[in-house]
């Protein structure tokens, strides 16, 4: 059953069309990636898709629900957890008390006044950690981690607020070529464990034939291929994309 | 008609001023990132050596003008010198550190121009050739100012030949949009900014050493200017030199018309205006949105709770305060009475800074509000002391909210203009509504009742209520709400994807903040048994952001510490010395040197390594 449906998706920057037309969908369960060469959109569709941008047409809908005017925030709370391509945490936390941020907002406990934070949702979050391979790192700031490091925190406060969908846009960038595998299995079997759907966009090809089950591939704003690995690897237009020979 | 016509160029003359002053200013702060709070006082200097000089050779042309150039450049020669040697020590610093430094030089000058020309205003002599008026439409206009009003436009056209027609210009605007572009193509960043401040300053001198022939020379003339300039900077767009000048066409225009319009509210018409134009105009009039706004600090290390024996340290230091009175006598409890008070009010503002990353420029305000409302609840209502205190906190924290509201949907710089406008206005109400509040004359006798009238009585019940919201701040900071807040400063693009309202959080922090610092009002209200609008005046909102800064902005102990050291020191050089004022100054630069992150980060720092080691 498709939980995000995306239909006719339209952005323009000044002149620019950067997302022309985007229709897709994700269904549980899958891992479907997003390719295409640079200024192909996949960036402007993840933030037209969590609400950093709006939309000048087309319709984002999670589970039958209108996304589309929401700010990010209402978005995340109906279920869309996100990453970033350059890591966004709280530098001046340490790692657990990212994790803890995010279980505080959930719970919506922001606003307490007495009770100590660092008491808060502490084994919950250290679970997370422990499960993104981060849990010996639990008491370290998170403005002196290691970028591959980073990555993954992204991930345990992504995971923090049980979303329904997971959008990870460049989830290995920046990471040596065991790690980037590391990762998307950890990502892939997170997936079957809690019923996920991820849509993620990378550059890295293995990464991407290796894990993705499901893959779109977006030229110039538009959606010029879609399906399985296997099919998307044989594409003539997807070649020529990537080899850059006349179609 | 014709005195419309009068009123619209003296309104131009002053916005040449105006020009030539915030020009400076804009430069600055566009290519260095710093809050120059000594661009007054170099318009000041300007002014003084300029009168010098026009004393000396200004009875020929050539005399009056070379001397004014020869001010300008002195003042330049002294910016240039102030960025090699303090500036520079300190790009690597939090940028309010920077704000600092330039404050200690404020009062290092202030003093040094006392020192040099004395405390009386200072008439100058007129400029040879041009000492009579013309008539316009029969109403008499000084020639001196039509030249003021020619120059506006020169000094705009010089600058941007400047900056867009030669090298020196050109890796200027280069090094404004990326520095570390800049860098990375050879260009030296320090001889730049170097050039940049000498510029800058100068510019501010000429201003200054041009008004002698207008006004008299002053001491007061650093921080009306500087607060002025900020407004047209702000108002124009940071960064902006033709937003700067048509900024300061338009409040020369304000000043010169709003004296006939609205003469009741002449102090506030400048904030008012500036205030509208960031509600509608964000970035003001011309400028761009910008990529980093000025920071309070780059995210420090995590906030930890003590543990262990640590944690004892203020309650031991409570208990120990709270014995104070055994021993001391009502002068040592008086200071220490503010000190208290002090503390609270730093520590508020320390919930916006350090927590919530948001520089207020006019915490004052909300001091303020809890000292008036207090006395004019005991003067007009003749309420007892219990309920004009617990009313202090209330009504700061509804002003706060007001405010705060506005404020909040800005940053950086704009947000600080934002507050400080809001200061303004609050400030120029206690002083212009007379039958209200008393102007000027304040409140007199607010005193408490018998039973907490003794300096010892009274120093303990305030020990025992800042103490008390100390505690609270304390809690709060530590508790999800200031966690949040600092997740807000870290990244709000984070916390945003996270569910985080950022501004409403921001919001109510400001009205925490504001409603602990009218409590703080309320207790000086009943200490000093009366109130003045200078406890909302700029100087007041500016102390409060020394004492943050001097004790350090990234631990809780740092505003009480700031407090603390910055009203000891000004009580204690002030009995020894009446150069109080650059003793001051050299000591907050000297802290600034040595000690980057505040004094409290200092002696925790050293307190981590040696538990590491």
């Amino acid at each position: 059953m498709s939980r995000l449906v995306v239909e006719n998706l339209q952005r323009s920057f000044g002149g620019v069309k950067a997302v022309r037309g985007v229709s897709f969908s994700l269904a549980q369960g899958e891992v479907l990636a997003l390719i295409g060469p640079n200024g192909a959109g996949k960036t402007t569709c993840f933030n037209l898709l969590n609400g950093q941008l709006r939309p000048d047409s087309g319709t984002v809908r999670l589970d039958g629900v209108d996304l589309v005017g929401l700010p990010p925030r209402r978005i995340w709370r109906l279920g869309v957890g996100r990453t970033f391509q350059i890591t966004a945490t709280f530098a001046s936390m340490t790692v657990r008390e990212n994790v803890q941020m995010v279980f505080l907002s959930c719970r919506r406990r922001l606003f307490g006044l007495w009770q100590p934070a660092v008491g808060c949702f502490r084994d919950e979050a250290q679970n997370l950690l422990e499960r993104v391979g981060m849990g010996a790192q639990a008491d370290r700031p998170c403005g002196v981690l290691a970028y591959g490091d980073l990555k993954r925190v992204e991930l345990a406060m992504a995971l923090a607020s049980d979303p329904k969908i997971l959008l990870m846009d460049e989830p290995t960038a920046g990471m040596a070529p065991a790690e980037r595998l590391e990762l998307m299995a950890l990502t892939s079997a997170l997936v079957r464990e809690r019923g996920l759907a991820v849509l993620f966009t990378e550059h890295d090809m293995d990464v991407v034939f290796g894990h993705a089950t499901r893959i779109i591939v977006l030229d110039r704003g538009q959606l010029i291929a879609e399906g399985p690995p296997e099919a998307v690897r044989a594409d003539e237009r997807v070649q020529a994309v990537y080899l850059g020979t006349a179609a | 008609m014709s005195f419309y016509l009068v009123q619209f160029l003296s309104g131009l003359a002053a916005a040449a001023t105006l020009f030539l002053v915030s020009s400076g200013l804009t430069i600055v702060f566009g290519v260095t990132r710093i809050v120059n709070f000594a661009h007054g006082s170099f318009y000041m200097l300007g002014a003084y050596l300029g009168w010098s000089l026009i004393e000396r050779w200004g009875t020929t042309p050539l005399g009056f003008w070379g001397g004014v150039a020869l001010a300008s450049l002195a003042v330049g020669a002294l910016g240039a010198l102030m960025e090699v040697g303090l500036l520079r020590r300190l790009y690597r610093s939090p940028e309010l550190f920077q704000l600092l430094a330039t404050f200690g030089v404020v009062l290092v000058i202030q003093d040094a121009a006392s020192y040099a020309w004395g405390s009386e205003d200072l008439l100058g002599r007129r400029a040879p050739g041009l000492k009579g008026s013309v008539d316009i439409l029969d109403q008499p206009f000084p020639l001196y100012d039509l030249v003021l009003i020619a120059l506006g436009p020169v000094v705009l056209g010089l600058l941007w030949l400047l900056f867009n027609r030669t090298r020196w210009g050109t890796l200027v605007r280069a090094a404004t949009q990326d520095r570390e572009m800049a860098a990375a193509l050879g260009v030296d960043p320090a001889k730049l900014f170097t050039g940049v401040l000498f510029l800058g300053s100068a510019l501010a001198g000429l201003g200054g050493a041009l008004q002698v022939p207008r006004e008299a020379v002053n001491l007061h003339m650093d921080m009306s200017i500087v607060v002025e300039a900020f407004v047209v900077v702000v108002v124009g767009g940071m960064g902006s030199l033709t937003g700067a000048f048509v900024a300061s066409l338009l409040i020369g225009q304000l000043q010169a018309f709003g004296i006939l319009v609205f003469p009741q509210i002449t102090l506030v018409l400048v904030f008012l205006f500036m205030a509208v134009v960031l509600v509608i105009r964000p970035y003001g009039l011309l400028g761009r949105k910008e990529e980093a706004p000025p920071t309070a600090a780059s995210p420090g290390p995590p906030l930890v709770l003590a543990t262990g024996l640590v944690r004892w340290v203020p309650a031991l230091l409570l208990l120990l305060l709270a014995l104070v009175p055994l021993v001391a006598g009502d002068y040592a409890l008086i200071v220490l009475t503010e000190v208290v008070i002090l503390a609270l009010m730093a520590a508020s503002l320390h919930l916006l800074i350090g927590l919530g990353g948001l520089v207020s420029f006019g915490h004052a305000a909300y001091f303020g509000l809890g000292a008036y409302g207090s006395a004019l609840l005991v003067k007009h209502l003749a309420a007892p002391m219990p309920l004009a205190l617990a009313a202090a906190p209330v009504l700061a924290g509804v002003g706060a909210l007001i405010a705060g509201w506005f404020c909040v949907r800005r940053s950086g710089l704009y947000f600080a203009m934002l507050t400080l406008a809001f200061a303004q206005i609050a400030w120029s109400v206690a002083f212009q509504w007379y039958g209200f509040t008393g102007g000027d004359n304040g409140i007199l006798g607010v005193w408490p009742p018998d039973w907490a009238a003794g300096k010892a009585a009274y120093y303990l019940l305030t020990l025992a209520l800042a103490g008390g919201t100390l505690f609270l701040l304390r809690r709060a900071a530590f508790a999800p709400f200031g966690y949040t807040l600092r997740a807000g400063r870290d990244s709000a693009l984070r916390a945003e994807a996270v569910g985080i309202d950022v501004r409403r959080h921001q919001w109510y922090a400001f009205a925490l903040a504001g409603s602990a610092a009218g409590l703080a009002g309320g207790l000086y209200a009943f200490s000093k048994g009366s109130v003045f609008p200078t406890l909302m005046a700029v100087p007041m909102s500016v102390d409060a952001l020394v004492m943050v800064l001097m004790g350090g902005i990234q631990t809780l102990s740092g505003p009480v510490v700031g407090a603390a050291l910055f009203h000891l020191l000004e009580t204690e050089v002030m009995s020894l010395t009446e150069w109080w004022r650059l003793v001051l100054g050299l000591v907050i630069i000297v802290l600034v040197l040595a000690f980057p992150k505040g004094v409290a980060g200092f002696v925790r720092d050293l307190w981590m390594r040696r538990k590491e080691a």
